[in-house]
């Protein structure tokens, strides 16, 4: 866990071993793939066309945080607009999710703007949806330093730690 | 101006990340991103940007896909 992103000629660049790849490829898959259904939803061939979607605010906390209400003080506002744009938005989440999963294998890997855009936005979903699931707090180094390694909670906790740190070595590495 | 878009704190996402998309989405320089990034992070909200209802329904959206906890409305 010791290797972050680096600045390259030719983009970004980050050495992961293939237990870490796989690791990664597996979280994303299982975290935001699975948990964020494609943006062409409903039965209605009217509303499909037009890409309306869903809207309601989802009960589920993950994706109340992936996709939140726009206007906070206007419900009728927010499900106008969640109607229009989840849709979009759901398919981009799962583009950057895929284009990961593509991209993240063992050894060094060089990315491209572009691919180094959906690994920036794919990590940070993946920890939004940890983060949600696991309680984090502003806190978590004192937590985990506090947390005894048999704490049942400790490896997703450490995970989430070192995805952390990939992901702000990567916004250190684009600046 | 009459609409604005507001950030919200979550403690989830990076100081780091936070200022890299304030300044990628919005084209601020690092020091006004980081400032924002700071009254977001303090005040637990700041406004980012503001325009036309349209333009902050766009800008929300954008703010969105990036996993900031965005929303918009009336200024004042």
């Amino acid at each position: 866990m010791g290797h972050g992103f680096k600045a390259t000629r030719d983009g970004v660049s980050v050495h992961l071993d293939a237990a870490e790849a796989s690791v990664l490829r597996s979280l994303v898959s299982s975290m935001v793939l699975d948990v964020v259904e494609p943006g062409e939803t409903g039965d209605d061939p009217l509303e499909r066309a037009l890409r309306i979607g869903p809207a309601a605010e989802p009960t589920d906390p993950v994706l109340a945080r992936l996709f939140p209400s726009a206007y906070a003080d206007d419900d009728a506002a927010s499900t106008e607009f969640r109607r229009y744009t989840e849709g979009d938005l759901r398919d981009a989440k799962r583009t950057d999710a895929l284009t990961l999963i593509e991209t993240a294998v063992g050894g060094r890997i060089v990315l491209n703007p572009e691919q180094a855009q959906a690994w920036l936005r794919a990590l940070n979903d993946l920890r939004l949806v940890l983060g949600v699931r696991l309680e984090v707090t502003e806190e978590i180094h004192e937590e985990i330093a506090e947390m005894g390694d048999d704490d049942p909670r400790y490896p997703a906790f450490v995970t989430y730690d070192w995805l952390t740190y990939l992901q702000d070595t990567l916004v250190q590495a684009l600046w | 101006m009459p609409w604005v878009t507001i950030v919200w704190n979550d403690p989830v996402n990076l100081m780091s990340y936070v200022t890299y998309v304030f300044q990628s989405v919005f084209g601020y320089a690092r020091e006004k991103a980081e400032k924002l990034m700071l009254d977001v992070h303090q005040k637990g909200r700041a406004v980012v940007s503001s325009g036309t209802r349209e333009e902050m329904e766009r800008d929300v959206q954008t703010l969105h896909s990036y996993g900031l906890w965005a929303t918009l409305q009336k200024d004042g």
